[in-house]
């Protein structure tokens, strides 16, 4: 039985209180890109600032849930200085980890739990997934990322 | 007087003889849809263990009884609004959306020209809005919106001025979110006043309270049999009978027709001609049987009982919280359903609902599909919480309770 606990974990209520990486960088050189989640208004606009195949800094503004905001906090936290291929490695990690498997049809069994090893801080996340509503809050900022390096022009 | 008890209608509904994180259920999420009594469930179960088969084809026994079940339950639609045609005025469709999109692709598209108007409001649910503006993109009508006062009711001081050229108002019989209830008698004799129709979207309305057209001088009336207390997959467009016959039909296919050659085809008459391919039976059944119990209850009984589970809940919401939750809606419960839509200081509406949730209660966060009227008051959503025949003072308890574990959490 998923529990409140398995969501609101510590690191997730201390980013959501402390967002990390809050704020503007100036366009250009960053590239700027909007997420909504339409489902509940959460909104963020990110600044990602690309250059020698790092994602050199990011900042980050918007509002929304405490799993929005705070998966917002914890990848920032996760990727800023990252090369390129290791920020979309990260993504697809998580996106792997927010993936709801089949259930069962009598009565919706529970998934496995993923290996989070490799995740660092961002497996406080790992729980959300039980939470299958609340999946598009917490992916709002990575999907917004992806849309941002896909914008973004190649240097 | 009918014999309405709420704790018998929570007896009767299956889903609250059941625990969610080992509490009892707090069901306070009727505006998104109602938990059906045994009865409707039961009645479906019938018809598919007895009677299935499809409809308007076979001629055997038990085609005949589907058919019956099936028309029946537009007869049964047709008393329960008090339709002045009856039951050929009733159209079954799969809710109060698709309702809306055939009004506007049928009666929108063959009757509008470029130029025309139609009024919607601000508290409209996109169901009354998207379509409008479709049919701007494709017919370049105009679709105005009556503006909602700081009162979180219909201001209409420039009524004159919006329905000037007007076709049709289109308005919803009580707010999803605010709770408000529309004078619809009143809007009535103002659209024709100004030589519009009236739509109303009763999905709301309907379910919490008595519903008649003849009465209130509507002209079009869309609802869901899933918000009161019927199954999903079916709802209703009423439509005067004038402006039905004139009306083209939508979807095409099977059990549309009159006749199909190689060169062409010609629509059914009467309803038929909306309902192309075979249509939700069961789901008929169902709303059947929801309308029978409501029936039983009395639907102005509901209505005054949730009211006064609304007063009660408003007052103790302000005495409890003293302006950290406030209510996004009217203060008077006199023309006001049961919808308590919740802005929470300092906690978004998302996590007001999951704390709740480990308390067994079910609110629904977000902009519940209404952006004009959150864009209006400048949010971005709220967590509703809404009564239903089932509820009682005791779910006002568990929300309470719940809201202060939410505001202890996070503020
Ligand atoms: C006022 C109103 N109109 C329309 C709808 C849409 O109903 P459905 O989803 O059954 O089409 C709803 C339900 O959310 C509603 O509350």
């Amino acid at each position: 039985m998923a529990n409140l606990d398995d969501l609101y974990r510590e690191i997730i209520l201390d980013h959501y209180r402390t967002p990390r990486n809050r704020g503007e960088l100036p366009t250009p050189p960053a590239t700027r890109v909007e997420g909504f989640n339409p489902l509940c208004g959460d909104e963020i606009t990110l600044y990602l600032e690309l250059a020698d195949g790092r994602l050199a800094d990011i900042k980050m503004t918007g509002r929304g849930c405490s799993i929005s905001q705070a998966s917002a906090s914890l990848m920032g936290a996760a990727v800023k200085g990252k090369a390129l291929a290791e920020v979309r490695a990260a993504l697809e990690r998580f996106r792997q980890l927010m993936t709801v498997t089949e259930t069962r049809l009598d009565e919706g069994g529970e998934p496995e739990t993923p290996d989070v090893r490799s995740l660092g801080e961002l497996a406080a996340l790992a729980g959300v997934v039980k939470f299958p509503v609340r999946i598009k809050c917490a992916m709002l900022a990575w999907t917004t990322l992806a849309q941002g390096l896909d914008e973004a022009p190649a240097d | 007087m009918t014999s309405y008890s709420p704790s018998r209608v929570r007896a009767d509904v299956p889903q609250f003889h059941r625990e969610v994180h080992g509490r009892p259920l707090t069901y306070l999420d009727s505006a998104s849809s109602t938990l059906p009594p045994r009865a409707v469930i039961e009645a479906m179960d019938r018809y598919y263990e007895r009677h299935h088969a499809n409809v308007h084809r076979g001629v055997y026994l038990t085609a005949e009884e589907a058919t019956a079940d099936y028309e029946g339950a537009r007869a049964a639609v047709a008393r329960f609004i008090n339709a002045p045609g009856g039951a050929e005025e009733v159209v079954f469709t799969k809710n109060t959306t698709e309702s809306f999109n055939l009004l506007a692709r049928s009666w929108g598209a063959s009757r509008l020209k470029p130029g025309d108007v139609v009024v919607v409001t601000e508290m409209e649910h996109h169901a009354n809005v998207v379509p409008w503006f479709q049919l701007r993109e494709s017919h370049g009508i105009e679709v105005r919106f009556v503006p909602v006062g700081d009162d979180y009711r219909l201001d209409l001081s420039h009524a004159d001025q919006l329905l000037d050229g007007a076709k049709l108002l289109s308005v919803t019989g009580m707010s999803n979110v605010l709770g408000t209830r529309n004078d619809l008698a009143a809007l009535a004799r103002l659209a024709h006043a100004h030589g519009a129709l009236l739509a109303v979207d009763g999905a709301q309305s309907v379910a919490h309270g008595s519903s008649d057209v003849a009465r209130d001088g509507i002209d079009f009336l869309a609802f869901s049999g899933h918000k009161m207390l019927g199954p999903t997959g079916i709802g209703v467009l009423w439509a005067r009978h004038s402006l039905l016959e004139a009306m083209p039909p939508f979807l095409g296919g099977g059990g549309m027709i009159a006749d199909v050659r190689t060169d062409g085809f010609t629509p059914a008459h009467g309803v038929a001609r909306f309902e192309a391919g075979t249509p939700p039976i069961a789901e008929a059944v169902g709303l059947h049987a929801a309308i029978r119990y409501l029936e039983g209850l009395g639907p102005d009984a509901v209505e005054a009982h949730e009211r006064e589970l609304t007063r009660d809940a408003l007052e103790r919401l302000e005495r409890t919280f003293a302006g950290r939750v406030r209510v996004i809606g009217p203060r008077d419960v006199a023309d006001r359903g049961g919808v308590l839509s919740l802005d929470v200081d300092g906690v978004h509406p998302h996590d007001v609902a999951q704390v709740l949730d480990q308390h067994g209660v079910c609110v629904r966060p977000g902009h519940h599909c209404a952006k004009p009227l959150m864009h209006r008051f400048g949010l971005a959503a709220t967590a509703r919480a809404s009564f239903g025949p089932y509820s009682l003072a005791r779910d006002t308890d568990a929300l309470l309770e719940g809201l202060g574990h939410a505001l202890d959490l996070f503020a």
